[in-house]
């Protein structure tokens, strides 16, 4: 729990700073954190929000970054039994990857329930946004971030989860074609068309290279 | 209600849509077909990689010479302690090159 807690709270903090550097209201801080409660569908969208990108468009890089928690929701079916449909449908909510983690790895022991699932969603929700909030206070004072080099730091941080997935099979190859298909529709189409066309590319190139006997799938690498 | 938090709410909705679907999807179907399943593997590679990329080449060279510097952090360290150096790394750059 306090390890979590201690990885979770920089990332909620910066983001607090970052967002309100970038001109969120503390208030629409608030509510994009207390409502989507994902780090990364938070970095894209204000990221994109900063740049004016389309809507459609901003919805679709929030879906692909999060998109591994399809994974951990189809996983969840094992251990999600014991609750009630209005308990999934809280539960499903709070299904981030360190709390996807702490049941997967609890599930081979004893069963999950409710009460467990909850209170240690509860106390990570809380570090979230109280460690939100100080990061926005605080990254007032500050000043303009980009004079650190916080501007470049949500490019750092799509990288390094990009090099995360590293056991995945087939990764140079999805990781060549989208990064070729990206950088060809960046200087031809133009933004934001880069992220949908290398982005399908790469899926398109994953999925025709795949193999049926399934006993070696790659498997996703542990982050936040 | 305005622009902005319209786009969080589809943004909230679009989060739990991803967070709930594997589920339902199992409940409905099982299993899933390996091309499917390899595709959803690489939805964040493909996606995220497709972002970043522009930034290597637009932006001005420390940009691109610390992206590349995290990357090969990120072969070692954890998340955390790369993006500090890495950070650090372009202030470091921009002051001085």
């Amino acid at each position: 729990m306090v390890p979590v807690a201690s990885a979770i709270a920089p990332y909620s903090a910066v983001f607090g700073a970052l967002a309100v550097d970038q001109g969120m209201t503390l208030t629409e801080l608030l509510v994009t954190s207390g409502s989507i409660y994902a780090v990364a569908s938070q970095y894209v969208m204000l990221d994109l929000w900063v740049q004016g990108v389309p809507i459609w468009s901003v919805l679709l890089a929030v879906l692909a970054v999060n998109f591994r928690h399809v994974l951990y929701s189809a996983a969840s079916v094992r251990w999600l039994a014991g609750f009630s449909t209005w308990q999934k449908v809280l539960a499903f909510f709070l299904l981030i990857d360190p709390q996807y983690a702490t049941c997967e790895a609890r599930h081979k022991r004893r069963p999950i329930t409710p009460r467990y699932y909850f209170t240690y969603a509860l106390c990570i929700y809380a570090v979230w946004m109280i460690s939100n909030l100080t990061g926005a206070v605080f990254g007032q004072l500050l000043g303009d971030v980009s004079r650190f080099g916080l501007d470049l730091m949500l490019p750092m941080f799509f990288a390094t989860l990009v090099i995360s997935f590293r056991q995945t099979s087939g990764f140079a190859v999805i990781l060549i074609t989208s990064v070729a298909v990206s950088l060809i529709s960046y200087f031809t189409i133009g933004a934001p068309w880069h992220i949908t066309l290398g982005g399908i590319s790469g899926i398109l190139i994953a999925a025709l290279r795949s193999r049926p006997a399934p006993a070696t799938q790659g498997k996703d690498a542990q982050h936040v | 209600m305005s622009d902005t938090y319209v786009l969080i709410l589809l943004c909230a909705v679009v989060t739990y849509i991803v967070r709930s679907g594997g589920y339902v999807l199992m409940s409905y179907f099982g299993t899933v077909n390996h091309r499917v399943e390899a595709g959803l593997n690489a939805v964040p590679i493909a996606v995220l990689s497709a972002l970043v990329a522009p930034t290597v080449l637009n932006g001005e060279w420390p940009d691109a010479v610390a992206l590349i510097f995290v990357c090969l952090l990120s072969l070692r360290l954890s998340m955390l302690p790369t993006i500090a150096l890495g950070v650090v790394f372009l202030v470091l750059l921009r002051q001085y090159a």
